[in-house]
């Protein structure tokens, strides 16, 4: 059973950007693409645990700040090193002007 | 850094043990891929000290662009393909040795190209960017895979004994070594070392940062550059001429002097062990010939604090946060001024360093 939990307004987020949310004691990275879409993955590289959210976003990647490792934000998909683990996703969906994130009960 | 020779590693650590820090590297390369709930713990306490900037103002700083990137890398190999065609045509002159040394001071500012082009940050098109890493990689004989996890060590554990790489400047200084390290002499025996061991699947050094599953890329890298230096040198021999020597490979040795004098000045005779990259590296001002060969990175505090940001955005993030890093050196020699004197008095007291002069209302992450 997935949780939709209200996590921030779409505004808040800039076209082909991201910004870090906090839910219980976790923290998730949501992104909005160059085509308007909203995405999720976990906040944190894979590679040495740096927060995403002052990474690049380049049309469906998102680049560490610290050492450039590089996934695809939609499937949490290993783009380049140094990165070597696939990051976590999550189900996001946007109602009206608000950005839903899906996590399992 | 030094090399993997045990008996010379023996002999650091016995004199570090009685004098200051032993440098050789600790710790394995687990920790590139996994961490656990205690090291991100210890990773949180000891974060990086990161001055105030405008979100927004600083992702439009790390936007790439291929423009710049394509005008700089484009005059970077005009200006190669020229010195080098009049070092071919005047080869038995003098003006054969002149042409030379030019040639190699520019082919040479691939040690620098490399390490941007490592960081992804130049060209927005990746595979421009994956070109001319390994181009640079090459002719600087520094092995692109190998380097990139490296240098991502140096950037996690910046001066951080045990765990960077990439100390250059170590205590007590070794200025005999650093002297002859001048024409990469000592990197030059060390690499083909390297290579060597490496092709045969030992990976020295890079046993605490090249993650397992890369460890295969990096032997078969290593092997790859050591069949090509080994067609360079049949290319000498049927031509009966050092040109195919000198102009690919040899350049790392002629055109090394101005780069060992400019990367040095990076972090040397700076604090050790500090999370605050104002106490560990230096920015410096440079002349517009200079930050070309150097690819802008006198802005060493610059870079260290936001990697991300290409390197021809460096100037405008120094005017950014310039009132909250200590006053930028005025030049190579104004650098060299607070360098010679440190590193000749860390000979009696390694644990001298310069301490820079931080704003008074910014607080060191000490």
């Amino acid at each position: 059973m997935t949780q939709w939990i209200d996590v921030c307004a779409a505004d808040d987020i800039d076209i082909e950007d991201l910004i870090e949310v906090e839910h219980g004691e976790e923290s998730y990275a949501i992104y909005r693409s160059p085509d308007d879409e909203f995405f999720a993955t976990a906040a944190h590289c894979t590679h040495e645990q740096v927060s995403l959210a002052d990474g690049l976003v380049l049309d469906y990647i998102i680049e560490c700040p610290m050492h450039n490792g590089r996934f695809d934000y939609r499937t949490g998909e290993v783009k380049g090193a140094p990165a070597c683990v696939a990051l976590k996703t999550y189900p996001v969906r946007r109602e009206g002007d608000r950005v839903l994130l899906g996590l399992a009960d | 850094m030094v090399g993997n020779d045990s008996s010379y590693e023996n002999w650091r650590a016995a004199v570090a043990s009685e004098t200051w820090k032993n440098y050789q590297l600790v710790g394995s390369a687990k920790g590139s891929t996994e961490i656990t709930d205690a090291q991100m713990e210890q990773r949180v306490e000891k974060s990086w000290f990161t001055p105030k900037v405008d979100r927004k103002a600083l992702k439009a700083l790390m936007k790439r662009s291929d423009r710049p990137a394509m005008m700089n890398y484009g005059l970077w190999l005009a200006l190669i393909a020229a010195t080098g065609v009049a070092t071919v045509v005047t080869w038995g002159s003098g003006w054969g040795i002149v042409w030379l040394v030019l040639y190699s001071v520019i082919h040479q500012s691939a040690t620098a190209r490399q390490h941007e082009l490592a960081h992804g940050t130049p060209f927005r098109t990746r595979w421009m960017n994956e070109v001319f890493f390994h181009l640079s990689s090459f002719i600087t004989l520094s092995e692109g895979h190998y380097y990139r996890w490296r240098h991502s060590r140096h950037h996690t554990h910046t001066i951080i004994v045990g765990r960077d790489p990439e100390i250059q400047s170590v205590r007590p200084p070794e200025i005999v070594s650093l002297l002859i390290n001048l024409f990469n002499l000592k990197t030059v025996v060390t690499t083909i070392r390297e290579f060597i061991a490496r092709a045969g699947g030992d990976l020295g050094p890079g046993e605490h940062f090249v993650p397992e599953g890369e460890r295969q890329t990096v032997i078969r890298a290593a092997q790859v550059y050591l069949a090509l230096v080994v067609l360079i040198l049949l290319a000498s021999v049927a031509l009966a001429s050092p040109l195919p020597l000198l102009l690919t490979i040899g350049p790392r040795v002629v055109g090394a002097p101005l780069y060992a004098i400019l990367h040095f000045t990076q972090h040397a005779g700076l604090d050790e062990d500090v999370y605050d990259h104002r106490l560990n590296s230096r920015t410096i001002y440079m002349n517009p010939v200079l930050r070309f060969l150097y690819g802008n990175m006198n802005y060493h505090i610059e870079h260290h604090m936001f990697p991300m940001v290409p390197y021809y955005r460096l100037p405008e993030l120094h005017e950014m946060i310039k009132d909250q890093c200590p006053p930028p050196k005025k030049g190579l020699l104004d650098a060299y001024r607070d360098i010679a004197p440190t590193l000749i008095r860390q000979l009696k007291d390694p644990s001298y360093h310069i301490r820079p002069v931080l704003p008074e209302d910014r607080v060191a992450a000490e």
